[in-house]
């Protein structure tokens, strides 16, 4: 069936979606469920970049090609720019939450964190 | 909700997803057949428009530059963020026994290798981002290496070393002032009666350093204020290792 081919990059975005969101229902690690954060995250790069693609497309970069070469999509590249610069921070910011979830309760697991303390 | 049964919750509601979402994606145009027209648009516009070869980051620092301004400020905000959670209280006695021993200078041959390797990772960021707006690079992407340049100096020094680099109250400031400047160039704009953030220096010839206009600049502000974000948050970990304290058991 080449029409299931043709929309692989796709089911690969949707299962690593799966994949990130299955590692955060059932993490039993706050470090373990900020990273499944992150490859969930990372299923966007993989949607929104081969929404991007075309066959015979090059890169977006016209030092030594004409303006008129078929290129792939330099929006969703510049989308992706922005999604991983913010994937990097955001994980930092979490992982730190999560050392100071630790300091507070003496416990990494997710299910230790049921009530808020001043 | 014991964590099996939130399993087996999750494993019902999960593939009903993916069998809907595999539906969905088998009627989406097939991959390699883009249709849309802005980045065609801008393929074909962006070197006469803005004298820039870079399509991506010509979209990043002009035609989307409003965006990017916006993901400047959640990199800021964020980075504001994991200092205010690490930073240490003064009245928290930090127990000696956590605290970690100086380790011992590596081997000279790592630092030999090191001294080099530090002055082509600064070369090589500033290369990658002075040439954003020709060939792929750009700000975040030097401000990525030029961070990591100075992680190269806590490798061959000491954590004593990479310390005293990043508590310097210059990398604070230069990242306060790379967040605004990105502000202010958008509001230079303002000032000249045209809309926020509009490519307002002189365009230069198509294939110079000097060319695209408010690209190279703002992609220069963007640079210096990753750079110094990066080394704030590495500084963070660095101290919460050092003088961080482990709660009872």
């Amino acid at each position: 069936m080449p029409h299931v081919l043709a929309s692989l990059p796709y089911f690969v975005a949707g299962w690593l979606f799966f994949c990130g969101l299955y590692g955060l229902t059932t993490s039993r690690h706050l470090v373990h469920a900020v990273i499944s954060l992150a490859v969930l995250q990372s299923s966007t790069y993989m949607l929104l970049l081969g929404i991007g693609y075309r066959t015979g497309g090059t890169a977006p970069v016209f030092v030594d090609i004409s303006p008129g070469r078929l290129t792939v999509d330099p929006v969703v590249q510049a989308l992706m720019l922005t999604d991983i610069v913010v994937e990097a921070v955001v994980v930092a910011l979490l992982l730190a939450m999560v050392v100071k979830a630790y300091e507070k309760s003496g416990s990494v697991s997710p299910s230790d964190l049921r009530t808020l303390r001043g | 909700m014991t964590e099996r049964l939130r399993a087996r919750i999750f494993f019902v509601a999960g593939f009903i997803f993916l069998a809907l979402y595999f539906c969905a994606a088998l009627n989406l145009p097939p991959w390699g057949d883009y249709r849309g027209p802005y980045g065609d648009f801008i393929s074909r516009m962006v070197v006469y428009q803005r004298h820039a070869t870079d399509a991506v980051n010509a979209i990043n620092y002009d035609y989307r530059g409003f965006d990017t301004l916006g993901e400047e400020f959640i990199l800021f905000t964020a980075v504001l963020g994991v200092m205010m959670l690490l930073r240490r209280r003064a009245d928290t006695a930090t127990r000696e026994a956590n605290k970690i021993k100086e380790t011992r200078k590596l081997s000279i041959s790592v630092q030999v290798v090191n001294f080099p390797v530090f002055f082509v990772t600064v070369v090589f960021g500033f290369y990658i981002g002075l040439h954003g707006q020709l060939t792929p690079g750009g700000g975040f992407q030097a401000g990525v290496i030029l961070a990591s340049a100075l992680l190269l100096v806590y490798i061959c020094e000491n954590t004593e070393a990479f310390q005293r680099i990043t508590s310097h109250r210059a990398v604070e400031v230069s990242e306060a002032l790379g967040a605004a400047s990105y502000a202010l160039i958008g509001l230079a704009a303002l000032c000249l009666g045209v809309p926020f953030l509009t490519n307002i220096l002189p365009l230069g010839t198509t294939g110079d350093v000097f060319s695209g206009g408010n690209i190279a600049l703002i992609s220069a502000c963007v640079g210096v204020e990753v750079t110094a974000a990066f080394l704030l948050v590495i500084y963070s970990y660095l101290e919460e290792i050092v003088t961080g304290e482990v709660p009872e058991e």
